[in-house]
């Protein structure tokens, strides 16, 4: 093991590079899987016919396959039918498209924890469809949502590292490049590389639960609060 | 219904967003891949970065050097008088044929044998570099050539290659692991994964200059002839290139790029 | 229409693959379970030492991408050990997964009412026989969900094995790739036999889930 020799700063500066690259591709992945797994979401909650059943089987495939297939799939496959990617937006498409799937559901499962009877006292009060949405269920559904929502996000920007495979230069495939020309520096590598990881993904979780907290408290001021302990949705809390 | 006023709202704003976030990326295939070249100023081809001697970057000055960047540099001095106008992009073994056939790059210089099934594919130039299958060890090994792969030998080859077809052809009972790149494979041999590395005689020189504890033994096995790749269907390019080959071997210039990188 | 030729022709290997996959899902399985609920444990024993062990292992390996605990297994312990890619990989995967496990086995037991741990005690249960015979059979109901979800991850996640020459599933799907130059086909059928897996899972997880929420 060569500590110091992996720590140089040329290779930090190559593994900053990758590192950048993680994060582009990531917060970009985050921001349209977070919008188009709400949709997907919403649709399937609203039990729209048809359209909803369709939607299910598709997120419901989706959920179901490995993400490192839909990552080959993406870059070679869609190739033969016409949709020709570069790397960084075949890497995107891929993490988007997964974790919509698995986003959409944390959305459902949220939105269907808030009790019916609430739409229904709201529309009778007077509000429209819309209104009782945005301003009764989904305050209370988000705060309910956030927490495997950031567990989500975080997996999204580990799965990045996936995109290795189709040689994305993300942090881990430049980590590569480097300990390719000394064995002694994949060990120092391997360590540096999960630590940045830990880091950002452990600073988001804690910014999570301090959200939490603080959504928690308002809810009690405003008297929104339910009453009832939120429903755990642990159960979409997923990799 | 209003239900489905909500949900309209909310489909059409993210599809304004992603149409606005959308890059498309579609390269045109009517006209010739050199009056494609000429017209961006810029000679886009697929090189190797993990192959130390032939295309391989450096990770501190972030250098890409090599027998095909040479290639590639002096192939874009002939097609636009500067050989600075080249931008390299990285491709493995796995990845170059999609990414030539997309049409995200102009060609393939990276350490690519000449073989029927590609042929179907891509199109080739003449050979500008015999390579043929060898074998990489740790030193000391007991391995010598390739009849000492018996039963039970793990050898290691990269996904894509021809080597892993070459040595069941030429060992059949050999265990074959694949990895997805020069990088892993040959970190695999360093950790032990399998008694020998087998790649192109060139690429395995590399490696042996990289880590002075490796060593190439056994003649060759195969033959292995590199060709440039391009996409099929435009002669034209192809016809540019086989006359630039052979310019290149003509001037001397050949001779001298071969001699830079290639010792033996 | 796809071209069920590669599948006729290397069926062999897909099965092959298939099965290497079943295989490291339930070692996976098994070892991850195991090493999930003595983590939990640690996590809310009665002893700080062991609470701060937990929740280390906890929150470090759920904040690090799988395919680096992969590799380190794999290039990084090869020096001490050597492990085949299978090894290192199902190890990896793993203790990912314990990760994942101990986290929702915590949470399942210590929304069992702190009451009742009081309770069980002040009535002269010793604190594992309180755990045995009041917690854990109310946290049970909890948790299956969320660790039926982590044991389809784990499935999925071994695709993994892909990369360290693991002889799964995903690797065999390069090799055909490679070979037949058809990437469509082939990985949409790589996709048909991880969905094999997946689907009844998830159909039972479901299940499961509506039938122990009903159960309250």
């Amino acid at each position: 093991m060569d500590f110091i020799g992996a720590y140089s700063s040329g290779n930090l500066g190559y593994l900053f590079k990758g590192f950048l690259i993680t994060l582009e591709v990531a917060v970009i992945s985050i921001i349209l899987s977070f919008l188009i797994g709400s949709l997907l979401g919403t649709i399937r909650y609203a039990k729209i016919p048809v359209l909803s059943k369709v939607v299910a089987v598709i997120v419901e495939t989706i959920r179901n396959l490995p993400l490192l297939l839909i990552i080959f799939f993406v870059y070679f496959g869609l190739r033969e039918v016409g949709l020709k990617l570069e790397i960084i937006p075949a890497a995107i498409m891929a993490l988007t498209i997964f974790e919509s799937a698995m986003i959409s559901e944390i959305v459902r499962s949220g939105l269907n924890s808030i009790e019916k009877g609430q739409i229904e006292a709201a529309r009778s009060s007077g509000l429209t469809y819309i209104q009782t949405m945005w301003h009764i269920i989904l305050p209370q559904a988000l705060k309910r949502m956030i927490p495997p929502l950031v567990s989500q996000f975080i997996s999204l920007l580990k799965d990045t590292s996936l995109a290795v495979v189709i040689t994305l230069p993300e942090m881990f495939h430049n980590a590569q490049g480097i300990y390719n020309g000394n064995f002694n520096f994949v060990i120092p590598l391997f360590l540096l590389v999960a630590i940045i990881y830990f880091i950002v993904n452990y600073a988001l979780s804690l910014v999570a639960r301090a959200l939490e907290k603080r959504l928690d408290t308002e809810g009690k001021h405003r008297g929104r609060g339910s009453g009832k302990k939120p429903k755990s949705l642990s159960g979409q809390l997923s990799s | 219904m209003k239900k489905w006023l909500f949900i309209g709202v909310i489909f059409t704003l993210i599809a304004a967003l992603m149409v606005g976030c959308g890059k498309s990326s579609s390269g045109s295939k009517s006209d010739g891949t050199l009056a494609k070249i000429k017209e961006r100023g810029k000679f886009v081809v697929g090189v190797k970065y993990d192959t130390y001697l032939f295309g391989y970057k450096d990770p501190k000055s972030g250098d890409v050097t090599g027998f095909d960047i040479d290639i590639a540099k002096a192939l874009a001095k002939k097609i636009l008088g500067d050989e600075k106008k080249v931008e390299l992009v990285e491709i493995t073994s796995k990845t170059r044929i999609p990414k030539l056939k997309n049409g995200d790059i102009d060609a393939i210089i990276a350490t690519m044998t000449i073989t029927e099934d590609r042929k179907r594919e891509v199109n080739f130039s003449d050979v500008y570099f015999d390579a043929g299958q060898s074998l990489l060890v740790k030193k000391g090994s007991s391995i010598k050539s390739v009849d000492d792969l018996k039963k039970g030998t793990k050898v290691i080859a990269v996904k894509g290659a021809t080597s892993g077809d070459n040595v069941k052809k030429a060992a059949p009972e050999t265990e074959l692991l694949e990895f997805e790149n020069y990088a892993e494979a040959f970190t695999a041999l360093k950790s032990g994964k399998g008694d020998a590395l087998t790649t192109d005689n060139s690429i395995l020189y590399g490696m042996a200059a990289q880590d002075s504890d490796y060593e190439v033994v056994g003649s060759t096995f195969t033959e292995e002839p590199y060709g440039i790749a391009m996409v099929k269907g435009d002669q034209e390019f192809v016809d540019y290139v086989n006359k630039f080959l052979k310019d290149l071997q003509g001037s001397g210039e050949y001779a001298k790029i071969k001699a830079k990188w290639i010792k033996e | 229409m796809l071209d069920f030729s590669i599948l006729t022709t290397y069926y062999d290997l897909f099965f092959k693959g298939f099965l290497t996959t079943i295989e490291v899902s339930i070692i996976g399985l098994i070892c991850s379970f195991i090493l999930g609920v003595i983590v939990a444990v640690m996590r809310i024993a009665p002893l700080r030492i062991l609470n701060y062990f937990g929740t280390c292992f906890v929150e470090f390996i759920r904040n690090i991408p799988l395919i680096i605990i992969v590799f380190f297994f794999y290039h990084g312990l090869s020096v001490y050990i050597n492990l085949s890619g299978f090894a290192a990989g199902t190890i990896g995967l793993s203790i990912y997964t314990a990760a994942f496990i101990a986290e929702a086995v915590r949470a399942g037991i210590q929304s069992v009412d702190k009451g009742q741990m009081e309770a069980a005690r002040s009535s002269g249960l010793k604190y594992i026989q309180a755990m045995r015979y009041v917690i854990l059979p109310q946290a049970v109901k909890i948790v299956i969900p969320p660790i039926g979800n982590q044991f389809i991850n784990l499935v999925k996640n071994s695709s993994i094995l892909g990369v360290v020459a693991g002889m799964e599933l995903m690797y065999f799907a390069d090799y055909i790739h490679e070979k037949t130059y058809v990437t469509f086909d082939t990985y949409i059928f790589a996709a048909m036999f991880y969905l094999v897996l997946t689907i009844p899972l998830s159909l039972f997880v479901n299940y499961l889930e509506r039938r122990l929420a009903r159960s309250y």
